[in-house]
This record gives C-alpha cells, structure tokens and sequence, in this order.
C-alpha cells in the first residue's frame, strides 16, 4: 500500500508537472483528487487493513493528497499567469505610431496680444471700450485737438469716405466718445482695442490696416508719475521683467506733456545691434496726460480732472514679442503661421 | 534735421561731450536723434595734389594720363577717367595706401599699361552723395579752388572730421530746425549759454528804399515781408568751409549768393530768397494770391499753373516767386548777376502748405514755415545774410530795409503754480529746482511765492498753457526722474456681458478646430456684396490706395475665401478658420453706417484624418452644422435656433439653410457654389456667418443645477416612411411637440432611401426617450404616448410606421 501511495504521489507530480494548460490540470485534479480517483479508493479501502497499519498508511495518504492538492494550486498559477501573459502578448501594439490627435485651433496672435493686453488692465480696475471703425472727423481728430489744418488731417493719409466721414486713423476716438458718455464725471479707467487705418501702401513694415490698443484714464488728481507706473507695470508684464524702460519727451495734439516709451531690445541686452538700430532701445508706444483741451471739448473741467492715455500698436509688439519680420503674415492668414500661436508662451 | 557737430560749437561750448553723448542727451530730453554720422571714419591718405600734366592714355581713348605733384620729391603719374581733368587743376589725391568708403583701398597698380600711382576722386568718391555735389561736379572729379594748398589732409580740409546728427523732429520742435534753436535747446540741458553771430551793420550810403518798394496785398497770408538791396557782387563759388557745412547739412552748393541764403536758412531756421535785382522786372515787389491759370516757372524749370490759393511774389505785372516754397527761374542769380534782392519774410504755414502740396514741392523753405517759424528773426536774419553775402561775393549792402509789417508779436505769458506742477507731474519740486530750469531754458520770468509767471521768446510758438511750462520742467528734469506709482482711485475691471461671449466663442470654435483669421474691413467693389446677408449700398472711399481696398465690406466670407485659396495654393490642403469683424450697412451717403458684428468661417479638407488607421472624413455640410451646434449649445441659445433650407447668391442651392434666431435669420450656413469655387479658385469649402451681435445679445436662462435622473428612462426606436421632400426637422418639431412632457429626447438614428422603401419615398428612424422625474413609467403609459405620437406625424405629414 504505502508503495502504491508512492508511485501515486510520483505518478500525479509527473503529470502535473508536465501539464500544458488549465484544462489538462483540471483533468489532473478530478482523476487524483477526485472522488472516483486512486486516493479515494485507498482511503476507502483502509478499513480492510491491519488495525496498526492503518493511522501510517492513513496519514501517509493524507499527505500525498496534500502534496499533489499543493502542486496542483501552484501549477494552476503557474499556467493562469502564462495565459495572461500570453494574452496580453497577442494584445501588444507599436506604441510609437501616432495618436488619433484631434484638429484644435487657435486664437490669431493679434487677439493674443489684444486679450493679454485687456486681462492685464482688468487687474488693474479697467474696463474695455469699442468704436467704430468708421468715425467721423469729429472723433477722429476734432475732439482731440487736432484742428482743421493741422498736418496729421492731411487727406493723403486718412481714407476718406465723405469730408465727414472717414477709416479711423486711431483707436482715440474711443476715448472722445467715453469722456462725451461720462458727461463730465470720472473716474474713466478703459482700455479700447481695435482695427484703425492709414493711407500706404502694404509692405513689410506697413499695413493700410492695422491693430491699436488705447488706454485712458481720467480722474480727480491722476498724475504723470500714475502714466509712469503703469506704463512700466505694462512693460514688464507684456515683455518681462528683465526689460528695463526709457520715457523720451515727445509731442502728440492730444496729450501734454507727451512722452514716447522705450524698452531695452532684447537682442543686445542694450548694447545696440541691428534690430534697434544701435541704439539699444526699442520704441513701443506713446502716451502723456491728455491734453487740457482734450477734456474740456470733451464735458470735463480740466482744473478739476487730468487724466493720461496711451497708444500703442499691436502688430508692433506682436512683431517684438515673437520675432515676427514682415506685418503682412498677419493679415495673409496662412495657416503655417497660424498655428504657430497654438502653443503658450 | 541734419547737425553738424563741429559747426554747433560755434553757438555753444561743447566741451567733454562727445558727439554720442550729445545724443544720448538730446533724445532724453525729447529730440530725437536717429543716428549719428561720421563722415570722415575710415578715410586715409587723401590729399590735395596739383595736376601738372593731363594727356590721353595712350592705350584707351577714356582714360587719361596725369602727373600730379604731391608735394613729394618727384610728381607721380596717376590715370583718371573723369571726363574734367586738366592740367593746373588743384584735385583730391588718395595715394596708394589710401581708404575710401565701403573699406576701399588704393594701391599702386597698372591701367592698360600704365602704372597708377592713386586716384585722383570725385566727392561721391569719398563720402558725399550726389544729391549734395556741386552741379558742376556731380559728373566727375571735385576741382578744388587755386588757394588751396598741395599736400594739405582732405577730411580736415573738407570738415569731414566731424560728426552729423540726424534729427528726429515731433511737430511741435520747428524751433529746432536751426542752428542757433538747437544750440538754446543744447543749452537748457547742459546749462551753459548760447553765443549768436555778431552783426555789424556795416552799410553803404545808398538806401536800399530807393531801390526797390513793397506793396503787400494780403497782409494775413504775409504778415511781414522786408527787403535788402546788395548792389556790386560778383557771383562765384563760395569758400569751401560754407560749401561742407551745407554738404554736411544735405544741401547742395551753388555759388556764394544762393549759398549764404541757404546757410542763413540753416543757421536762424529763416528761409531767405535772393532775387537778381536786375532780371526782377521792376522795382516794385508785390505780394498777392495768384490768379487762376497764372503761370510761373520756378528754378526747377517746371511750369506751373496757379490758383488763387498760391500765395506769390510778382513784380508787379506777373509771378516771380512761389512764395515760402520756391522761387522762378527768370529772376535766378546768374553769374553775371550785380545786384541783389533779398528777401526775408514770414509767410502763412497753411498758405505755404496749401501750395506746396498742390505742386508736389516741398522745399527746405516750405516746411519751416508750414512748422512755424520765429517771427522775432526776421530782419536780423536777413542783416545777417546781406553782410555776409556783401563779404563773400565783394559786394556792398545798402542802408536800411524796405518792408511791409502787419505783424503784432504779443509776448506770451504762463502764469502756473508750484502745487499744480508737482500734482499733475507726482514730482515733489521746489520753486528754486524750477527756476533753475527755467532759466537753462533762457525764458524771462518772475517768481511770486509759489506762483510763477514765464515769458516765452517766440522761437518757442509750441508753449501757450500752463501744461506746455509742465513739459518743458518736467522733460529738463528728466522724465527718468519722476516717481512711478499707480492711480489711487479703488474701481472694479471686467469684461461686459458681451465681450465675454465673444472670448466664449473664440475659445469654442478653437477646440473645434477652427484657427482664427482676421482680415480686412476694405474689400473690392466686386466683393463687397458677394455673400451678404442684406443688400446694400456700396459705402465707397473718396480716395482709395487700390481697387483691392476701396469699399467697406458687407460679408466676412469673402476674405476667408481668399484666405482659403491663398492656404490651397500652398498646398495646405486642410483649412479651417474663422474670423470675428464688423460689416457696414449703409445709412446714407452722410451719415455713419452701421457696424454689425459679425462671427463667419470657411473649412475645407479633412476634419477627421487618421490615415494610418484608414480614417479619413472631409468636412461636409453636417460638419460645419454640427460645429455650430455646439457653439449654440455653449452659448445657451440652441433652444431659440432653428435651421431651414435657404438660398443665398454663390451658395450650393442644395446644400444651404439660414439660421434663425427666435424666427428670424440671423446667419446661412452652405457649400461654396461651382461659381464661386472657380472665381475664388478653391474646391468643397463649406462657409457660414452669422450676425454675432443679435446671437450674444439674446438673453439667455443662467446656469442651474437639474437633478440627475433617479428613475429609469424608456427608449423605443421608429422608423418612419415618408415622402422625400419632407425634411427630418418638420418630423422632429411634430414629434415633439406630440411627445410633450414625457419625451426627453428625439434622435434621428438612420436616413435610409432605396431597397424596401417605394420610390419617391425615404425611412427616417428616430429614437424616443420617455422620463418621468417623479417615477419609473410603464410600458402601458409609453405604449399610449407613442400612439399619439405616431398619429401626429401621419396627420401632419402622412408617415407610415416602416415595418
């Protein structure tokens, strides 16, 4: 007996070990282990054994029983893994083909400008004002002192529809038409984006139509000093804050005192090189406290109120912030360049 | 403004400031100073040499062969090809080892066999451009006068070694269109003192009245006009340190008449004209508005037709003069002129203007008095120039001056206090650190406390108020130097309502796919129309650069066609884009036209392209409208937007529905016609545009919170057979509006036609969901809902259940 439990036990390893899938296993467990199988019989047959054999034999059957109920669990691991694994083989892909991207577009850099220029002045309590871009010549250049024979009326460089009626040259009118809203009442604190024109030719440097930003502020005891912070606050935010900035006097009819504002070109770190012409400046905008005509044509009393404003062009720092040479990229709307401006800064 | 450095300094001591620094300053203190130009840099070995020999090559017919002494031992030989050389001439010499601009080097060489030891050079040779070269020289090699000295350094001789300031002038800055207004400007920002050029009044016995008289006939176009009389000059070139300082300043020599006026003009900003006195025709100079159709031929030799917008100067009987801009060419100083009349006057800005643009001249003369010239330095420019020409060209100035003078020069006065000054500035400036400024700026002034009151010379017409005076103190006390902070004032930013939902809508049909363009608001006369909503009239610009660009546009579609095709044409075979722009309706020829918002795109190409995994779908009509779809649904508005088939001029007539916004269009949605396709030379572009103003000024619900379902839904799907002409949006409106409270949801799931449908028939198949917040429905309740249902549509468009 205790032989044909060891034959048993080597038997059912042999078997188990050689075992090539769940299936056959299972077949291992029903034909040792199972009710029907040799164990059994043994175990049922002890009654017919010596009364001293029978606690060896039994716990010797035990055992074997034990043992293959052991390997058997292992081995059925051992295949539930590899068939796994085996699955998992047949469901590999090549990882490096390309994903099923899909088409998403992006704002024109111009709008890209335009927004961070506007966030940037929300922060500071601004809120945004739009025109026409068909203004009248009162708008235009009227309100803002620019009196009939000045040169900046010249027909040559405006788009004229009527004597009256013309393209907007700047985004200023805006700026008439809020003061007029605010029937002499402020704080006015805007900024107005917008499409304005002039009369040229387009090349790489000129646009019959182009972008400007326009800020105003006008208040009881607004200072040049305010003008200057902000502009410097505008700077930093829009080109970073290693730019350092450069006010130079300057002369529009809307705005005295007037200045031109200058930032360090990236390109020499100051030094001069051809993008700033050797001089290490760069210029980006004009601005100044707006004129005390200004505000009187305009319902405010200017002993009372001063106020300063600020232009500024937006294919120009577009152009600066991202390099880009020739201002007709982008009104061409080549999708090679547009999509360009997907990505973030 | 071109300024030489050397000459500034006979105004003002430059001492320890180098032409750079000089700029630096200049521009800080509102003078813009655009480069700086040093003529001499780089140039060597040139020297003056005398031409002893001049002969033909004798192996080339152009060339000549000249021996030239250097103030060497032996003369050299040197080969020219100017055309002027000639024995005794006195010529500049670079000598083997010289440089000349660009980085040229001379060396000794052989020309056709001869040797060359040099170049004998023209001035554009070594720097000047030909615009600035004497007339008689601009063709060939500069000839220098007898005097000068053999061997003597060109670039000292001809001022070269000097540095010339480009002046970037604002408009208000005309008193800088001088010498002696940018050596005062020089002075107020480095505080030292202008010295102006001595006259001594040296005149002969006669009198210059008896000479000439003076009727001026329009006293508000010529305030004030004199006239000097220079009798016994003898017309030759000037010295040469008068003809590099006009070089120098981009004006080109003529003789010593003409070049004093021009050099006075530099010098005082006051143009001058010298007349010969004998060729005027008259002795009587009279100033009058031209006639309509008078003729005048100015030093130009170009006639010109005048209108009584020309200010002129006649003697009396006809035009010599185009006054502030030009003189005529019969009354010119010529070599053989005696006599001269000068003229200096101060002459209307706007009449010079006028005049100037009308004949396409604008001279040195016409832009200092279109910019405003000192009232004040009238005559003493004139003084100036007359002794100066009676000491060049020998000859004597007659006593006195005639003149006509309507003038009246107010003195200018600013009265400002200190408190204002530092409260609009944000400065904390005391009454001392401003007088300190205003007496750099040489204004007379008086002090009252805290309370200044400044007379402002007239060379400074830019200064009237009280902000002007802030400038000038704020400027001289260096913008650098004023504080930075921010306005006090406690206000709340923000988008409106509106402008919000246009950034929704950028961002929406971004991640849809679309890139944003933006064109332009000018279009073509053929275009202006094409794709408009409404018709309307053109809105024309009186004077357009191109027919590209010379009307306002009534549709964005246009321009995103061309857009397209440009892209196509690249081979950017996938195009999607949209632009946000106004469109203008007229409303009269007069009057302001309206600006309406507009929201439109193009797309073309794939817009689902996977190739690798065989994916490829164009972009169709359900594409562009199911882009629109969500961009309604963002917007909260899809529940007031219906569609229905529409007809648009260049519109596919069977791929076109208007969008309609509570019943009434507000936009189309399409396919680009074959027409059109050709015309804009693109293919399958499918194209909308909306009225974006009337879409974001609808009032929509806000955004609430509805429960998720607690209770199952019931969905059962039918097929429906009907006509073909019968349109999925009218079955679905009957459906719904049968369904009422129970029906959560109609989808059209198949659009089938063919086999098993009757010819002239097609199966529409939808899929119902019945809810009910409250509880779970039954089969029976559904069953009774979808009868009605199913009767509607029979009724209302005899559909049959498909089976």
């Amino acid at each position: 007996m205790k032989e044909r439990l060891e034959q048993l036990r080597k038997e059912a390893l042999e078997h188990i070990e050689g075992a090539k899938d769940l299936k056959e296993i299972q077949q291992i467990r029903i034909t040792y282990l199972g009710k029907k199988g040799p164990i059994t019989d043994i175990l049922r047959g002890m009654k017919n054994l010596a009364p001293e054999e029978r606690p060896k034999i039994g716990a010797l059957a035990n055992e074997v029983r034990e043992t293959i109920t052991e390997k058997i669990e292992k081995k059925w691991k051992e295949l539930e893994q590899a068939a796994i694994q085996r699955k998992l083989a047949e469901e590999s892909i090549d990882v490096t083909l390309p994903g099923r991207k899909m088409t998403v577009g992006n704002r024109h850099p111009l709008t890209r400008v335009i927004e961070e220029v506007e966030d940037l002045f929300i922060g500071l309590g601004y809120t945004v004002a739009e025109g026409p871009e068909v203004e009248t010549d009162y708008y235009n250049f009227e309100a803002l002192n620019i009196p009939k024979d000045h040169p900046a009326r010249d027909m040559q460089d405006s788009f004229y529809i009527t004597n009256d009626l013309l393209m907007r040259t700047q985004t200023s009118p805006v700026q008439a038409r809020t003061m007029e809203k605010a029937k002499g009442k402020g704080p006015i604190k805007i900024i107005c984006p917008g499409k304005t024109f002039r009369r040229d030719n387009d090349d790489a440097t000129h646009s019959h139509q182009f972008m400007q930003i326009e800020g105003l502020v006008v208040d009881e005891n607004i200072r040049m000093s305010d003008l200057y912070g902000t502009l410097e606050y505008f700077a930093k935010k829009i080109f970073g804050n290693d730019r350092q900035i450069r006010l130079r006097p300057s002369f529009f009819p809307f705005t005295e005192p007037s200045l031109e504002m200058d930032i360090s070109c990236k390109i020499c770190g100051g030094k001069g090189c051809h993008v700033c012409k050797g001089s290490g400046w760069i210029e980006i905008l004009g601005a100044g406290m707006v004129h005390p005509n200004v505000l009187r044509m305009n319902g405010f009393d200017p002993e009372k109120y001063s106020g300063f404003a600020f232009g500024v062009g937006v294919e120009r720092i577009a152009m600066l912030k991202y390099g880009i040479d020739d201002i007709r990229h982008f009104y061409t709307n080549d999708v090679r360049f547009l999509h360009q401006f997907f990505q973030k800064d | 403004m071109l300024v030489s450095y050397k000459w500034l300094q006979s105004y003002i001591d430059l001492d320890g400031i180098t032409p750079s620094d000089l700029a630096e300053k200049l521009t800080k203190a509102g003078i813009e100073v655009d480069g700086i130009e040093m003529p001499g840099e780089g140039l060597k070995n040139l020297i003056v040499g005398h031409v002893l020999k001049s002969e033909k090559h004798p192996n080339a017919d152009k060339l000549n062969r000249c021996l030239v002494d250097l103030g060497e031992e032996e003369p050299v030989q040197i080969i020219c090809g100017a055309p002027n050389v000639a024995a005794g001439q006195k010529v500049i010499v670079a000598k083997p080892g010289a440089r000349l601009p660009g980085n040229i080097k001379i060396k000794r060489s052989k020309i056709r066999g001869e040797v060359s030891n040099g170049m004998i050079c023209s001035l554009q040779e070594i720097g000047f451009t030909t615009k600035v070269v004497p007339k008689d020289y601009a063709d060939g090699i500069y000839v220098l006068p007898e005097e000068s000295e053999v061997g003597t350094e060109i670039v000292p001789l001809f001022n070269m070694d000097d540095a010339i300031l480009d002046l970037d002038l604002t408009a208000n800055r005309a008193d800088c269109m001088s010498m002696i207004g940018v050596a005062y400007e020089v002075g107020a920002i480095l505080n030292r003192q202008v010295k102006l050029p001595e006259i001594k009044g040296r005149t002969s016995a006669e009198r210059a009245s008896d000479y000439i008289h003076l009727k001026v006939e329009t006293p508000q176009d010529n305030p004030l006009y004199t006239a000097k009389i220079i009798k016994n000059v003898k017309i030759g070139p000037s010295p040469l340190w008068l003809q590099t300082r006009l070089m120098a300043s981009g004006i080109r020599p003529h003789n010593n008449v003409v070049d004093v006026t021009n050099y006075i003009l530099l010098e005082y900003g006051q143009p001058l004209h010298a007349f010969d006195y004998d060729r005027f025709g008259s002795k009587e100079v009279v100033v009058r508005r031209a006639k309509r159709d008078e003729k005048l031929t100015t030093l130009d030799d170009v006639e010109r037709t005048l209108t009584e917008d020309h200010l002129v100067i006649t003697n009396g009987i006809k035009p010599v003069a185009l006054a502030g801009v030009m003189g005529g060419a019969d009354s010119e100083v010529q070599t053989d002129t005696k006599t001269v009349l000068l003229e200096s006057a101060y002459f209307n800005g706007t009449v010079v203007r006028k005049a100037s643009r009308d004949h396409g001249l604008r001279s040195e003369s016409s832009s200092r008095f279109e910019k405003g010239i000192d009232p004040n330095r009238v005559r003493e420019a004139a003084e100036r120039a007359a002794e100066l020409i009676a000491e060049l060209a020998g000859g004597e100035v007659l006593e006195g001056m005639v003149e006509a003078d309507s003038l009246t020069i107010e003195p200018v006065k600013i009265d400002f206090e200190l408190g204002k000054l530092n409260k609009r500035i944000g400065t904390n400036l005391f009454v001392d650190d401003v007088e300190k400024i205003i007496k750099r700026l040489q204004f007379s002034y008086q002090v009252n406390g805290e309370s200044f009151t400044v007379t402002v010379p007239s060379r400074r017409w830019d200064i009237r108020l009280p902000e002007d005076m802030y400038e000038e103190i704020a400027r001289l006390y260096g913008y650098d130097h004023i504080p930075k902070t921010l306005p006090m004032d406690v206000s709340f930013g923000g988008l409106t309502p509106y402008q919000k939902k246009r950034r929704i809508v950028r961002t929406c049909l971004e991640g849809l796919g679309l890139m944003q363009s933006i064109t332009y608001s000018l279009t073509s006369e053929e275009k202006y129309s094409q794709f408009a909503m409404e018709k309307a009239d053109p809105i024309e610009l009186a004077n357009p650069m191109s027919e590209a660009h010379s009307v306002l546009r009534l549709s964005l579609v246009p321009h995103l066609l061309d857009a397209v095709s440009y892209n196509l044409a690249r081979k950017n075979k996938t195009v999607f884009l949209y632009e946000i722009g106004s469109v203008f309706y007229s409303k009269g020829k007069n009057c302001q036209p309206e600006e309406r918002e507009h929201l439109a795109g193009a797309m073309t190409g794939l817009y689902v392209d996977h190739p690798w995994q065989g994916k490829k779908e164009p972009v169709d009509f359900y594409t562009v409208k199911g882009i629109l779809d969500v961009l309604f649904e963002k917007l909260s508005v899809s529940r007031f937007i219906t569609y229905e088939k529409g007809q648009l001029d260049g519109l596919h007539p069977g791929q076109t529905a208007n969008i309609l916004l509570d019943g009434k269009v507000i936009g189309f949605v399409g396919k680009i016609n074959p027409d059109m396709e050709k015309w804009y030379d693109v293919k399958d572009v499918f194209v909308f545009e909306l009225h974006l103003g009337e879409l974001l000024m609808k009032e929509t619900d806000e955004l609430l919170y509805t429960s998720i379902p607690k209770f199952p839904s019931i969905s059962r799907d039918i097929a429906l057979i009907v006509d073909r002409e019968i349109s999925a949006g009218d079955l679905q409106r009957t459906i719904q509006d049968a369904g009422k409270d129970l029906l959560k949801e109609v989808k059209v799931f198949d659009v089938y036609e063919g086999e098993n449908v009757p010819a002239g028939k097609k199966s529409i198949a939808f899929t119902l969901t019945y809810y009910d917040p409250e509880r779970t429905l039954t089969d029976e309740e559904v069953v009774v809902e979808h009868e009605k249902i199913l009767t509607a549509v029979k009724d209302a468009h005899g559909a049959e259940l498909r089976k």
